[in-house]
């Protein structure tokens, strides 16, 4: 139990002592709790890819060798790489392996742990870093990076509060209970220009401000953990990698709110971020962090993690307080806006996982620092979930205003196996697609708005030239159809028909009036629909329109995918001078529509063919062409 | 006869623990969703008598309780297979390929997206984005993560379960 | 109430803050059309039928439940806002099964047909797939998901105001429908019959199981005698039908109608409601002086009885073991009437014209037979009467006015205004009264009961006896009104009707389109159709009812007695709650 701001301190000056290795300070003199650290990332990616059994395998290795006093492993949140999971990393010396196995772990306590040599074939980064010197910094993915929703991802154990305490972790909310009125923090978030990191990008100590005007004795807040968009995965990492920095910065919203009660509603499919979350509040609870008279300051807060259930439109603010409320869903029109009648009509604030993780930083580092980082209207940092078609697939956190070309080439490192880069998808089914013309625009939120996307929660999918954007927008709006509430027409039956109209696009079915139909059916959901992600849900299909029409009109007027995707479209051809006639492609027909000897040139039969692209996959000559 | 008992057995003791479920939520604000999910558990999946006892027990009506339930992918009415399999259908898995995965395990179990083998032995979803984005395309078969497949590894993913 | 200053389209308007763009619209002549909403029943804003431009918002909202705002800037009428109306019906069109020709809503009052053509929508652009739903025929009620538009009223209706909460939201997007738990039968849900999600339901995707087809066949059968008997309400509304204004009386071109469609005789239930006042309230003065089961709860109303046996089978002992007026008097026509008209009691055939759809089940109960008869063979609706008028070829509103037939005639004022809220309480008053102090009071109009309040509590004094009395309407005011009850709550005589307002508002009523129910009061008016008949009539007390007088001494005895129990009573059970 933490009953003042003394405790706490002294609480976090002898945590610390025992992390000091992991932190990169330069008077390193480790001290308490072992000489070496091996951090293993434990979450998301990495877990998927089997990181718990490498942190095992490294447990046995501290057995075999007697180096309980000197070696601790740490499991720790998502260091970014999540395509090279699993990642360990190794302290002092801040070396970072990627793809580690089980198998590879002995070698690593034989040559790193014992022989003080690197293992070179397991290290991240271009291998010419590979001096034991080389510390994260300079691994191109980090250096262009700036961690602050992030900070402790990768650092602490999640599951250990004395080490989110060690860090820092809530001095925020002492320094709000012991020095500042309510008003005093909300004017903070103002100052800082923090915006919204779930969708729209509303500034949030406005958002604070109209809460706490409300007169009434119950409020709430809530955060937003229900991380619908399909490839963003910010979230999850923050609640996996650093649960309480969301909690103290919950708390210090009640706080400057005037609310007792707060709630995370997360995403059933994250059952391990669910779990971190309640071990983490038990752990606030059992410091006094939570509860009653927090602090000694005399504040109450509690804190309850509620579950979704399986649906999209639970990230809409109205859709999720009802779903809270144990009913369906279904978003409610606005006015009342939430901060007067949101959850249980009560004055409600709904921020998201990323946004709150941004709070006790601004809290402790002030405003000023926080709105120095970004652009003039876009403050702070964006996590960004990079995915698709890039070779550093991962969690990466930028400063607002670094360009797509940036985040893309610089950090992500480019388009794999040679292919060209064609759009970046940002926003989810809400955003749309951003075309290579428009790479070196700065993102912020206004920027990629003005582009006809959105910042979305932060989802970036990369396409090359292997993605026909009418496929994409169709993808889209299948999860969008998928998704809907159905409360209202232009959704419901709008979207529906949207994708009728794509997928007989995509079937080579569509006709120009189509477009036309696709135009006004995007318009008007845009205008009408109840709520926010309804209105929202044309995007996808309105920006590939805008930048892409061409790949329409090839598929409705020509007949044709220039991408190759879409299967009714596609026609394999022998390209009779590349073909040796070795029978292959004939053999393994298996719509026997491939004639042809050593005598007659070899041909597809295309009325019969099922484009399965077999043949392609198995001519050995690369004489199959896909499109030609 | 004794089959039938050890039945009987198993559906009182998953009685108890509904009723403990309905007990501990009973004055919650909100309860019905985080019974459902507990219910769901217990049971696999909640059918009528299920949701009957939760509609009476919260006294919420059954057609809302229903409504609720058919609302939420996560829930089902339907029995679930011994082992589930879920399809990742999120961006990143789709533009790598998911679909044919997809396609791959439906032919193969011969079963369509919400459906359950013959034998109990597999269900078939496909599930939104599990935030596994760095293995796309990604499958889950209960806990069991399955990342950076190709159709070709669906085989020998079944088989391994076949043989269990 | 504070006012606010607002603008639509140019306007200046200085109105109340609690009003929506929508009253506020209304009050300048600009008609915003809606079809979701429904005052006091479904304000949800959902259909985007009503949406407007208000300056500084971005997208267009629902004026039907958005609020005004000081300073606010509305436009109903732009380019944006007519092609969203006309996109969104469309699209609404593109998913219904719009069978328009043989609809049984698209000869008068489809609220679609006719936003269609305010809306000039000329062809649908946007067409696709189509729900394709099995239908569910239940005894009282029909329901066609293939016809439903989603707009949720009716769940308004079942959830919010009854508590029956039969029919709810189910599935989500494209696939979402109205339905019942695990896709169930009405029939086999704890549904009440109220039918007051037909009444609010904009197209035909809920109505009445239509039996007129039986009607006319036993009218075309020369070896049936037909009689039919109408209940007060229906004379209260059936002109709507015929465009004539709400809350005309109707009861004389009603006569003349029936005896038009060949019924052999025309019957007035009203006889049967002083039945039931005579047998009831002798239940009631038995059951306070003899300290019986209190309260006594009126058992007219069908919907009521089913939805008590479901939610109150606790308390089923509190009912008054009454059969409702219609089933007393086809137990009085197949046993009494046929004896003393020389008529097979198995020749006659009673059809009852009832403002109501649970009737159609309550006849259909085994309990509601005498000697393996039914008292009652077919129930109409106002709505199917009025039907079977145009068929005939009837112009009704010209017709001239025609009495009921003897022997019954002229029944009391007390029965006709059985059909509101409230009525079956003063009637029986009026003869307890009487009885208790054996002389005829003079003041006999009970205000304290009448009105459309949710519940009403009133202390009277009749003879020398103490009553405290609850009136109740609407399912969900009994159920308010029996939980009191249940923890403690004590009277002497509770009335509940099922539907709010009562039988004047019954789920087999002539249906009036959103854009009248959101602007008058149908239950006010229609009740003072019956209270000015009550008004005229000569007899105003059941028990100087002359034909029921005679009925008595000629065949049943005392009120109360065995033979009246034998016909005029009967007994209910528990309902199981979605039983296997």
């Amino acid at each position: 139990m933490i009953k003042n701001f003394e405790e706490l301190n002294a609480l976090r000056d002898k945590a610390v002592k025992s992390m000091e290795i992991r932190l990169e300070r330069t008077d390193i003199t480790p001290v308490e709790g072992g000489k070496i650290h091996i951090l293993v990332c434990g979450v998301a990616g990495c877990v998927s890819s089997g990181s718990l059994k490498v942190a095992e395998a490294v447990e046995a290795q501290i057995k075999v060798h007697n180096l309980g006093h000197d070696v601790k492993v740490i499991k720790t949140g998502c260091f970014g790489l999540c395509a090279e999971g699993p990642i360990m990393m190794i302290c002092p010396e801040h070396v970072m392996y990627t793809k580690v196995t089980p198998e590879d772990v002995s070698e690593i306590f034989e040559s790193h742990i014992l022989g003080g040599k690197v293992v070179k074939r397991l290290l991240a980064g271009e291998k010419e870093y590979e001096e034991i010197e080389d510390r994260l910094p300079q691994i191109p993915f980090y250096k262009m990076q700036k961690r602050i929703a992030l900070c402790n991802c990768g650092i602490i154990d999640p599951e250990n509060i004395d080490e989110y305490i060690a860090l820092d972790g809530y001095q925020a909310l002492a320094k709000v209970l012991n020095e500042m009125e309510p008003d005093e923090v909300i004017d903070e978030v103002k100052k800082s220009g923090l915006r919204g990191r779930g969708g729209g990008g509303f500034p949030t100590g406005r958002k604070w401000e109209s809460s706490a005007v409300v007169k009434e004795h119950t409020k709430y807040v809530i955060c937003n953990a229900d991380e619908g968009d399909p490839g963003a995965f910010m979230d999850r990492s923050i609640l996996e990698g650093d649960p309480h920095s969301v909690i103290e910065a919950m708390i210090i919203n009640g706080y400057a709110v005037g609310s007792n009660q707060g709630y995370i509603y997360v995403r059933a499919e994250y059952p391990v971020a669910v779990q971190r979350l309640r071990i983490a509040i038990k752990q606030a609870e059992d410091y006094g962090l939570l509860g009653k008279n927090i602090l000694g300051k005399g504040f109450d807060f509690n804190l309850e993690v509620r579950l979704g259930a399986g649906a999209f439109v639970c990230g809409e603010g109205s859709a999720l307080m009802t779903s809270i409320e144990g009913k369906r869903g279904e978003p409610r029109p606005k006015p009342p806006r939430s901060a007067e009648k949101g959850l249980w009509k009560k004055p409600t604030v709904l921020n998201n996982v990323e946004t709150y993780a941004n709070i006790p930083q601004i809290i402790r580092n002030g405003a000023e620092w926080f709105a120095n980082i970004g652009t003039e209207k876009s403050k702070g940092t964006k996590v960004f979930a990079l995915g698709g078609k890039i070779n550093n697939i991962g969690l990466v956190e930028v400063p607002m205003g670094t360009t797509l070309r940036e985040i893309i080439y610089d950090i992500g490192g480019g388009i794999p196996d040679g292919g060209t880069f064609k759009a970046a998808q940002t926003g989810g089914p809400s955003g749309g697609c951003i075309p290579a013309e428009h790479l070196d625009t700065p993102i912020d939120y206004d920027s990629l708005t003005k582009l006809g996307s959105m910042m979305g929660s932060g989802g970036l999918i990369v396409m090359d030239e292997h993605t026909c954007m009418v496929d994409l927008a169709r993808f889209f709006l299948d999860f969008t159809v998928d998704e809907s509430c159905g409360k209202c027409p232009p959704c419901r039956i709008g979207t529906k028909r949207m994708h009728e109209i794509l997928v007989r696009i995509t079937e080579g079915k569509g006709t120009l009036e189509d477009l036309d139909k696709l135009e006004i059916l995007a318009r008007n959901i845009k205008a009408s629909a109840l709520c926010g992600l309804g209105q929202s849900a044309p995007n996808p299909v309105l920006s590939t329109l805008k930048y892409f029409r061409d790949e329409y009109v090839a598929h409705v007027v020509d007949k044709k995918c220039p991408a190759g995707v879409c299967v009714s479209m596609v026609k394999y051809i022998i390209d009779t001078d590349t073909c040796k006639r070795c029978g292959i492609c004939k053999k393994g027909c298996p719509a026997e529509c491939i004639s042809g000897d050593k005598n007659t040139p070899f041909a597809i039969n295309q009325d019969k063919c099922v484009k399965c692209g077999l043949c392609m996959e198995k001519c050995p000559f690369k004489a199959i062409l896909k499109n030609a | 006869m004794s089959e039938k008992c050890t039945l009987c057995a198993e559906a009182q003791e998953n009685a108890k623990k509904l009723d403990a479920i309905i007990e501990k939520y009973k004055d919650t604000d909100g309860a019905l969703i985080p019974v459902l999910h507990e219910a769901q558990d217990v049971y696999g999946y909640l059918p009528l008598e299920v949701q009957r006892t939760i509609a009476e027990k919260l006294n919420i009506p059954l057609a809302e309780v229903y409504g609720v339930v058919s609302f939420y992918t996560q829930f089902s009415i339907n029995p679930k297979g011994k082992y589930k399999i879920n399809v990742c259908m999120g961006t990143a898995c789709y533009v790598k390929g998911a679909n044919d995965i997809l396609d791959k395990f439906k032919t193969r179990l011969s079963i369509d997206v919400g459906e359950c083998t013959d034998d109990q032995k597999f269900s078939l979803d496909a599930c939104r984005c599990i935030g596994a984005c760095g293995l796309a395309p990604v499958v889950t078969i209960n806990d069991e993560v399955y990342g950076k497949l190709t159709a070709d590894d669906v085989d020998d993913i079944l088989d391994k379960y076949e043989d269990l | 109430m504070n006012k606010v200053n607002i603008t639509i389209d140019g306007i200046k308007l200085y109105v109340p803050e609690n009003y929506t763009i929508l009253q506020a619209a209304k009050e300048v002549n600009i008609n915003i059309p809606t079809l979701c909403f429904l005052k006091d029943v479904n304000e949800i804003g959902c259909c985007r039928m009503c949406v407007v431009e208000v300056k500084g918002s971005k997208a267009l909202q629902a004026a039907c439940v958005h609020p005004v705002k000081e300073g606010m800037e509305v436009y109903t009428h732009t380019p944006k806002v007519v092609e969203a109306r006309k996109v969104n019906l469309e699209l609404i069109l593109s998913n219904h099964n719009a069978s328009c020709q043989t609809c049984s809503r698209s000869w008068m009052d489809c609220e679609l047909q006719s936003l269609a053509n305010k809306l000039s929508v000329k062809a649908i652009r946007f067409e696709g797939d189509k729900k394709r739903l099995p239908m569910d025929e239940g005894v009282s009620i029909v329901r066609d998901p293939n016809k439903c538009i989603l707009c949720r009223r009716c769940i308004g209706a079942c959830k919010n105001i009854q508590t029956v909460s039969v029919i709810d939201t189910m599935n989500r997007g494209f696939d979402t429908v109205v339905g019942s738990a695990f896709g169930r039968k009405l029939d086999e849900t704890p549904c009440s019959n109220c039918g007051q999600c037909i009444n609010v339901c904009p197209v035909a995707a809920l109505h009445e199981k239509d039996d007129s087809d039986r009607v006319l066949a036993a009218i075309n059968d020369p070896e049936m005698h037909v009689v039919v008997q109408t209940a007060p309400a229906v004379r209260a509304a059936l002109g709507e039908e015929f465009f004539m204004p709400i809350g005309t009386p109707v009861t004389g071109k009603m006569v003349t109608a029936l005896r038009m469609l060949g019924f052999d005789k025309v019957f007035d239930t009203d006889t049967g409601a002083d039945l039931t006042i005579m047998e009831e309230t002798s239940e009631l003065i038995d059951r306070v002086r003899s300290g019986g089961k209190l309260p006594l709860i009126t058992s007219c109303s069908p919907g009521w009885i089913k939805f008590c046996e479901h939610n109150f089978p606790d308390m089923l002992d509190n009912l008054s073991s009454c059969k409702s007026p219609h089933q007393m008097f086809g137990a009085i026509l197949k046993t009494y009437y046929a004896e003393q008209q020389g008529i097979d009691p198995d020749k006659i055939f009673v059809v009852s014209i009832m403002p109501c759809t649970a009737k159609k089940f309550e006849s259909k109960r085994p309990e509601m037979q005498v000697d393996g008869r039914p008292d009652v063979d077919v129930v109409l609706t106002t709505r199917e009467l009025g039907k079977m008028i145009y068929d005939m070829g009837i112009d009704f509103p010209s017709l001239g006015d025609s009495d009921f037939d003897n022997p019954f005639g002229e029944a009391s004022g007390a029965g006709v205004i059985f059909g509101t809220t409230g009525g079956v309480m003063e009637a029986a008053l009026r003869t307890a009264a009487d009885l208790l102090s054996g002389t005829s009071a003079d003041n006999f109009e009970y205000e304290e009961v009448r009105g459309l309040e949710g519940i009403k509590i009133a202390n009277i004094e009749v003879g020398n006896v103490k009553l405290r009395a609850a009136v109740a309407h609407g399912l969900g005011n009994a159920r308010k009104l029996m939980e009191a009850i249940r923890a403690g709550e004590e009277f002497h005589f509770v009335e509940i009707m099922a539907c709010p307002g009562g039988c004047i508002n019954g789920g087999g009523q002539p249906l009036q389109p959103a854009d009248q129910r959101n602007w008058i009061d149908l239950k006010a008016e229609r009740a003072k159709a019956l209270y000015s008949e009550d008004r005229k009539m000569f007899i105003r007390k059941s028990h100087n009812n002359p034909a029921v007088k005679k009925l008595y001494k000629e065949y049943l005895g005392m009120a109360g007695g065995k033979q009246a129990h034998k016909l005029l009573h009967t007994h209910y059970a528990p309902r199981q709650n979605y039983d296997k």
